[in-house]
């Protein structure tokens, strides 16, 4: 990910015409991890607190909403921050896809 | 057989004894892992205008075809293609190298511990000692192959008892019993990283 490419647009900075509508900049982007069949309930939640820095209380609930519901907000912010996120979550193994929020 | 990882309560570092079969198995697994994800080399197709693809070296911009790598780097964007091609573009390349590195650093930690290019000799026994960051790699490293085996052995939520009630000789029971065994493996590593010693 680098400044020079072309095609990396800031969210915050998109004021081009077709982009005025205020929604675009206000709407959130939020970090899905779906439950997969591999990845240990501890090591989850050993992912959570370690990336997101949640306290284990909060990265155990996070966990079993992913084990139980198979799906998980884990986190919001711009585009960018939950590409990071998706981008930190592949990293550790764990499957996670990002969307504005609902 | 080994009984996993622990902290070393003076040192803080993760401890672990193999034996030479054991350490042996850990480093194949891994080493088909770097093997994977250098191999299915990260091109981009070449239906598109020849500058085009010319000027974007930067990174795949499609699925990969092996369903492991399509789990080790699932796709970001669930409802909208351009962006998950963008995405894997600028991600996936440095995923890649990542895991791959990972990998290789468990095999250099067996072999600098004493592990032999060819195992022969019986009764050879591994310590490896770790640092927290070299636990959490090894930890990353674990995870990928365990996706991988479970990938390749279809792997679903609940499945346990088919797994259990295939013959002894099936090598998909074989497979199975190491993919337990790097799970045990994990978490014990998980519990030394995650539990703090007592008082010093």
């Amino acid at each position: 990910m680098s400044a020079a490419s072309p095609v990396e647009v800031d969210p915050g900075l998109e004021t081009t015409p077709e982009h005025d509508d205020i929604t675009v900049l206000a709407t959130p982007w939020v970090t899905i991890v779906w439950n997969d069949p591999v990845n240990l309930m501890s090591y989850v939640t050993y992912v959570f607190q370690k990336h997101f820095g949640y306290g284990k209380k909060k990265a155990e609930k996070l966990m079993m909403e992913v084990h139980e519901d198979g799906r998980s907000v884990v986190s919001t912010g711009t585009r960018e921050e939950m590409e990071r996120d998706v981008q930190a979550m592949h990293e550790y193994g764990l499957w996670a896809t990002l969307s504005k929020a609902e | 057989m080994s009984t996993g990882f622990t902290r070393h309560r003076r040192s803080g570092r993760v401890i672990a004894a193999f034996t030479g079969f054991e350490a042996d198995l850990l480093r194949s697994l891994t080493g088909q892992l770097v093997e994977l994800l250098r191999n299915e080399s990260a091109v981009v197709d070449d239906e598109r205008d020849p500058f085009e693809a010319l000027m974007d070296f930067s990174g795949p911009t499609s699925e990969p075809e092996d369903p492991v790598l399509l789990r080790l780097f699932p796709t970001a964007y669930a409802d909208d293609d351009e962006a998950a091609s963008e995405f894997r573009r600028f991600t996936e390349g440095g995923l890649r190298d990542g895991k791959a590195r990972a990998a290789s650093l468990v095999i250099d930690t067996l072999e600098e511990a004493g592990l032999p290019p060819m195992l022969e000799e019986d009764g050879l026994m591994i310590d490896v000692e770790l640092d927290p960051p070299a636990a959490e790699t090894w930890l990353r490293s674990f995870t990928d192959v365990r996706l991988a085996l479970a990938t390749r052995l279809g792997i679903e939520d609940g499945d346990e008892e088919y797994w259990y009630d295939l013959p002894d000789e099936d090598p998909r029971a074989q497979a199975h019993d190491i993919y337990e065994w790097v799970g045990y493996l994990q978490e014990t590593l998980v519990q030394a990283l995650t539990h703090r010693s007592g008082p010093r």
